[in-house]
């Protein structure tokens, strides 16, 4: 539960310890060839063909890069047993930074100063939550309250006599380079239009995910894949879970806590700073209100995700691609019912097996319902489709909540000396 | 209590006051940095306060301001953290307007309307925070994801309806859409402001019984006592007996029903109708002035004040060429210190009390015992 709130509810959240096996690699293969399958199923049942065109599939990813790297700034956080609310700030303060530096020394200047100023608003956090011991969620909440004031101050200060900049935009910032595998995109480009089932899927999925890649994209794979090995194989790693499990035997182990937190803190900051510089370098300018909420679902991603690197970037490839349908017309949204009603009749399925029925009779009932709305419509309004994620997010919190593993010192306060 | 009471005046006024200070000290540093002389504009924004039509806005603010802030207090008094006040208000706002501009409402009597407004408001914010009372009660589901979560979809719902294929029309002479105008009969008149052309919201006195409601319900009653009791020591309050889910819903449909009223101000004594131009973000000045004023109706009431105030005499800064956020800045900077200093505070009386209790034993603590 949040910072040193009522944790009503959550008793069931240790109710039985279920032994679990660890899911090996292979099965989660299975489950992604699955899912490719019904998604292709439904594309060839609606003729949405841009469900999985390639088209699709690169806005998703760029959709998805700054999610994700929100999200995975909330993991270091919480992690170390500190909820961060102020990722939404953090990353307004990133694009920002992107917009005042990218305009004048280039991109990657633009993205280093995104970060810096990210890291920044960490920094303040953990000083109010570490140092101070002030409400995890209130701190956040007030950086969030705070950047977009200071960004569009410091916008009207410096963008407003710039050269195509405006008082609530910056001037353009050219792109970062994109990179192609060589070679594979006029096969695969040939293979998608084939239209056949599933392999053509595939071949468009590959297809978005290989063609004209930012290297800002590539920057954020590279960094889950560290985050992964750092927090999970190394020492440092460990000890900074530690301080999110337990401080007090952490601190009783020599782990300098606070020091472990602030680090957490500052590199959450930092990467929420990166997403919002690459929103800003991926639009070609700041604009006042740009993050629209991404920090948000950044958290909602991570808890998607159970607090896991992998599960972070699955939840955010999942708003992501939700994100791009909305610009992809009528059709594809309409069959995204469809979809969504597939995957949740699957997921009732999974639950009966598991013996959960009241899941599995919720997830029923609502995927009949999304079923029976693709029936009887022919479109779906597109200010409904935006609700998507955060609906989404509700569901798997509502339906899954129990499964999902959270720090446990996460949002209480510490302080030095505590568990003597 | 009598003996320390001077004390404990000193110190509770020391935390705000200080934080203000601060505020004040960071935004003249940011200001003279950017070679913006602090006092010439300080001097701006007090002078632009004795103009009548500023001074009635700043009412106007507050008024909104406080009764968002005392939504997100119910839920701050035990430990519950309504951030989706904003959605709330917003979806209320709407609907309630939507209902108040049907041309069916003009037979009924004047004081119905208002009441069937105001009621709707009330219910559909209820609604909406009673979702995320329910996820947290059955489910285990944080209510400040669920909350965040459902300000989202409350914006996406109310982008759908606000359609003129649905409830709004488009509003004349201009390419706004809206929900129809609310008549005569559906509106709360204004009490005029001396040399002002805008008008004090007559739903100002609503705020009024709302915050002494609020204070009445901590104070004189068991629910209150209850809730506090709660959100102060949760094991003793279930030791005790109090149904602990029962109270998360309660408060969190009560903290929705009082978001339900922010936007009746507005909408019954300025606007009269909800259009695209709504005032957005309502939601989270109510949680800057809880955290200001403590959750106590007084104090929130001078936070609110505080607030629309600063909101109010910023406009003036825009002309004279100073970007008119460092209001904001100085608002974020009051919240966050304030919590601080209140930290800080706390913990310095926690100090004085057990140098209290040490000398009344005659030992003096150790100085490691004396850790808050």
């Amino acid at each position: 539960m949040s910072a040193s709130g009522l944790d009503v509810g959550s008793e069931q959240i240790t109710a039985p310890p279920r032994q679990r096996r660890r899911m090996s690699p292979v099965v989660y293969l299975y489950i992604a060839v699955g899912a490719l399958l019904v998604v292709s199923l439904v594309r060839v049942l609606t003729g949405a063909g841009n469900l999985t065109s390639s088209g699709t599939v690169s806005a998703a990813l760029i959709a998805a890069v700054p999610i994700a790297l929100a999200g995975l700034g909330g993991l270091w956080s919480e992690r170390a047993g500190v909820i961060n609310i102020g990722l939404e700030g953090m990353m307004v303060l990133g694009t920002w930074g992107a917009g005042f530096a990218g305009y004048q020394w280039g991109p990657w200047a633009g993205v280093l100063l995104g970060v810096a100023l990210g890291a920044l608003g960490g920094l303040i956090h953990a000083v109010a939550t570490v140092t101070f011991g002030v409400d995890h969620i209130i701190s956040g909440v007030a950086i969030t309250l705070m950047a977009p004031g200071v960004t569009l101050f410091l916008a009207k200060l410096y963008f407003t006599d710039a050269p195509g900049g405006g008082q609530k935009q910056s001037p353009p910032i050219d792109d970062v380079a994109h990179v192609s595998v060589p070679g594979l995109p006029s096969l695969l480009d040939s293979i998608e239009r084939k239209g056949w089932f599933f392999v053509s899927d595939l071949a468009g999925l590959l297809r978005g995910l290989t063609t004209d890649v930012s290297l800002l994209t590539l920057l954020a794979v590279v960094l889950f894949v560290v985050t992964a090995y750092v927090l999970w194989r190394t020492p440092f790693g460990l000890r900074l879970r530690s301080c999110g499990e337990s401080p007090p035997a952490a601190e009783s182990l020599g782990v300098n806590v606070y020091k472990y937190k602030y680090a957490a803190i500052v590199t959450s900051g930092a990467l929420a700073g990166l997403g919002g510089a690459i929103l800003a370098v991926a639009s070609s300018q700041f604009r006042d209100g740009q993050t629209g909420g991404r920090g948000y679902i950044g958290l909602a991603s991570m808890i998607f995700g159970n607090w896991r690197p992998g599960g972070v970037a699955a939840g955010a490839s999942l708003f992501g691609y939700t994100d791009a349908m909305q610009l992809r017309g009528e059709e594809a949204v309409h069959a995204l019912l469809l979809l969504l009603g597939v995957a949740l009749i699957v997921l009732a399925v999974v639950q009966v097996r598991a013996r959960r029925y009241v899941v599995a009779g919720v997830a029923t009932v609502l995927g009949i319902a999304f079923v029976l709305w693709f029936l009887f419509t022919d479109q779906v309004p597109a200010e409904l489709v935006s609700a998507t994620p955060y609906v989404v997010t509700l569901l798997v919190l509502s339906l899954a909540a129990q499964r999902l593993r959270v720090p446990k010192w996460i949002g209480q306060p510490y302080r030095r000396g505590q568990g003597t | 209590m009598g003996r320390l009471s001077l004390r404990s005046v000193y110190l509770g006024l020391a935390a705000p006051v200080g934080a203000l200070l601060f505020a004040l000290l960071v935004c003249a540093a940011i200001l003279g940095a950017t070679g913006h002389p602090p006092l010439e504009v300080a001097e701006a924004m007090v002078g632009s306060l004795e103009r009548p039509r500023t001074a009635a806005n700043s009412l106007n603010s507050a008024t909104t301001y406080y009764l968002s802030a005392v939504a997100v207090a119910i839920g701050f008094k035990m430990r519950l953290f309504n951030i989706g006040v904003d959605g709330q208000y917003r979806l209320a706002a709407m609907l309630a307007a939507a209902l108040a501009g049907a041309s069916f409402m003009d037979a009924l009597p004047s004081v119905l309307r208002i009441a069937m407004t105001v009621g709707a408001a009330m219910l559909v914010g209820a609604v909406w925070a009673g979702i995320a009372g329910f996820l947290k009660v059955t489910r285990g589901v944080s209510e400040v994801i669920s909350t965040i979560m459902l300000n989202a979809v409350a914006t996406a719902l109310v982008a759908f309806l606000l359609n003129p294929d649905r409830l709004a029309v488009t509003v004349a002479g201009s390419n706004n859409i809206g929900t129809p105008t609310i008549t005569e009969g559906g509106r709360v008149p204004g009490f005029g402001y001396p040399g002002s052309s805008s008008d004090v919201f007559g739903l100002i006195l609503l705020a009024a019984a709302v915050g002494v409601a609020y204070w009445f319900m901590l104070n004189r009653t068991r629910f209150g006592f209850d809730l506090k009791a709660t959100g102060q020591s949760q094991s003793a309050a279930v030791a005790s007996g109090v149904n602990v889910k029962r109270m998360v819903l309660a408060s969190m449909l009560l903290s929705g029903a009082a978001a339900g009223l922010v936007g009746m101000p507005q909408l019954l004594g300025a606007s009269y109708s909800y259009a695209l131009d709504f005032p957005a973000g309502l939601g989270f000045t109510g949680i800057a002035i809880a955290l200001l004023g403590r959750n106590h109706p007084v104090g929130m009431a001078f936070a609110a004040l505080l607030w629309g105030g600063l909101d109010q005499t910023s406009n003036v800064l825009d002309l004279s060429g100073v970007p008119k956020e460092i209001v904001v800045i100085m608002q974020g900077v009051i919240v966050l210190s304030v919590v601080i200093a209140y930290e800080l505070v706390r913990r310095y009386r926690l100090r004085l009390e057990q140098r209290d209790v040490g000398r009344a034993l005659g030992t003096a603590p150790a100085a490691e015992e004396v850790r808050a």
